[in-house]
């Protein structure tokens, strides 16, 4: 097929005006982001003046790295992350098995609960989780961020479909041959739904990493506190209108996650496409 | 479809992730709207039950009701707006223009960040006087003007940003979308004489029909859902101005600590969510099926 050529039908008149409408809007969507850049790269007094001389500097990054605990953010939210990654990968995948490799009585429904929970996620049960988390006696740690999070009703969704694909006559060999359940999952499933895994995990770390209001309402503390609520402190109470060392934090606190997807670009736009499409 | 005699298996499989499920989403959604209907406790003693008490505050309460039409201008405001926008992106990358890659890399960026960092950087952008946009509108001779102070302004500065947010994340589904239609419809349609408008409003336009009514979907829910800008650029402010639905839940709920009220209110919250799936579950799920 001649995809290169996908627009030419109509011929190459609009392409000009189209490209430059295209590298207009993306300048303007990168505008916001080149400016933070310019303003914690440079001293203070060029934070609102632009001039090709001013001196580039990393003294905002190291004022605003020792003026707040950052590499303990930092840890927490690695930890966090790595938690709610690790937990719904085993969770979505053993349901997802369940949902995909048996005909149970009620399976409908069960799996009707589940997908409840892409309409009406934690994200806005605060009141009562919080409630919970205070029974439990598991505020203000980190595990009590993740768990409201570990069962994903997207991560079961996602790989029931993948499941659903894979042949059965893969299935009822192994099985034949003597296979567990849990064999049959581990050597046969759990490969095939490699890419699934891949695009589930992208999308749960950028997620989980970003995730404010949650932790913000269930944690008081440095050692429990991710990035995001971290920063938010950082900026609204100790530096007043410092904005050289605010953009300074506020780029560092995004770098890891804006740098993964710059290296692996092709796969985060991927994933998030692959999540998508159902 | 392999045991047809009653196995435990599966139910032993889906028994962590059924039970976690439970305990934060369908559990807290019941507690709810049960917690609503009583007084918030005081000290050590039980809450009292107060029927509709709740309910009848929420009535009078002119707070709740800016909250809820806010919301409402906001998801009014940004929807719309950034799904024209989504659909323009995903054409054009889609389109082999030079230098579609950066492209591609521009219109995605926000998506990955997150909103509280994008916020912050936001903020520093409408700051008066001193802000990005303050000077590039006194270069052009306007009068300054406090976006966020002022009440006329602070919503559409947020669904801007909402919007410079969003529209990256909802061109990757259209891109996905496009990417499905054959490119021999554009060669017929090519040959038939129709010009690029004709074939991007009867082709591409209908068959992106579904994933616009999964992006619609998406976009309600988050409109109702991300309330992190709030936090860093207004507070709510001025004057509520610019207080959604989810915000002023948190407000009551951990910084007035009146949990029983917070309850009335994320009961509108569930009746909202509940229309967007009625929609969903009535409209997209029966007319996707064509595709």
């Amino acid at each position: 097929m001649m995809t290169s050529e996908a627009t030419t039908p109509f011929g190459d008149r609009n392409k000009v005006l189209e490209t430059t409408s295209a590298w207009v809007l993306g300048l303007l969507w990168l505008l916001p982001l080149v400016y933070a850049v310019w303003t914690a790269f440079h001293p203070a007094e060029f934070a609102t003046r632009f001039s090709l001389t001013a001196p580039l500097t990393l003294q905002n990054f190291a004022n605003a790295w020792d003026a707040a605990p950052f590499p303990r953010y930092f840890l927490n939210t690695f930890i966090l992350v790595t938690m709610i990654l690790a937990a719904q990968m085993v969770l979505s995948t053993m349901a997802a098995y369940a949902f995909s490799r048996y005909r149970f009585r009620g399976s409908d429904f069960v799996f009707m609960l589940v997908l409840m929970q892409l309409m009406v996620m934690p994200d806005i049960l605060i009141v009562e989780n919080y409630r919970t988390m205070n029974m439990l006696g598991l505020r203000d740690t980190i595990l009590s961020i993740g768990l409201p999070y570990f069962a994903s009703a997207f991560g079961i969704f996602l790989l029931r479909q993948t499941f659903k694909t894979v042949p059965r006559e893969l299935d009822e060999a192994a099985t034949v041959e003597g296979a567990s359940a849990l064999q049959v999952l581990w050597k046969i499933y759990v490969p095939l739904a490699k890419p699934i895994y891949l695009a589930f995990g992208l999308v749960s770390v950028s997620t989980h990493w970003n995730n404010f209001l949650w932790p913000l309402i269930v944690t008081n503390s440095v050692e429990s506190r991710p990035l995001t609520v971290g920063l938010q402190v950082f900026s609204s109470t100790d530096q007043g209108v410092d904005w050289s060392i605010i953009t300074a934090a506020t780029l560092m606190t995004s770098a890891p996650l804006l740098l993964a997807f710059l290296l692996f670009q092709r796969q985060f736009v991927q994933s998030f496409m692959r999540a998508g499409i159902k | 479809m392999k045991r047809p005699e009653f196995s435990f298996t599966p139910w032993l499989l889906l028994l962590p992730a059924m039970v976690l499920l439970i305990g934060f989403t369908h559990y807290p959604a019941v507690a709810t709207i049960w917690h609503s209907f009583f007084a918030t406790p005081k000290g050590g003693n039980p809450a009292p039950f107060v029927g509709l008490e709740n309910y009848a505050l929420m009535i009078d309460d002119p707070v709740f009701w800016q909250a809820l039409t806010n919301n409402l201008w906001f998801a009014l405001g940004t929807i719309p707006l950034s799904i024209a926008l989504a659909i323009l992106m995903a054409l054009w990358v889609n389109d082999r223009l030079a230098g579609r890659g950066f492209l591609r890399l521009a219109y995605f960026t926000p998506t990955v960040l997150p909103m509280i960092a994008v916020a912050n950087i936001w903020l520093f952008f409408y700051t008066p006087q001193y802000g990005l946009l303050e000077q590039i509108t006194q270069a052009l001779g306007f009068p300054s003007h406090n976006w966020l102070g002022n009440p006329d302004t602070v919503l559409g500065a947020m669904i801007v940003v909402a919007i410079w947010k969003e529209a990256g994340f909802f061109m990757i589904f259209y891109l996905a979308a496009l990417q499905q239609i054959s490119p021999t419809l554009a060669e017929a349609a090519g040959l038939e004489g129709a010009s690029r408008w004709q074939y991007f409003w009867r082709v591409q336009f209908a068959l992106l029909m579904p994933t616009t009514l999964f992006v619609l979907i998406n976009a309600l829910i988050n409109s109702f859902r991300l309330v992190d800008h709030i936090f860093v650029m207004t507070k709510g402010g001025p004057n509520n101005a610019s207080s959604l639905l989810l915000y002023y839940i948190y407000e009551v709920g951990f910084s007035f600590w009146d949990s029983a009220y917070a309850a009335a209110l994320t009961v509108v919250l569930l009746i909202v969510l509940g229309l967007v799936a009625i929609v969903k579950f009535r409209i997209l799920d029966r007319r996707t099926h064509y595709q």
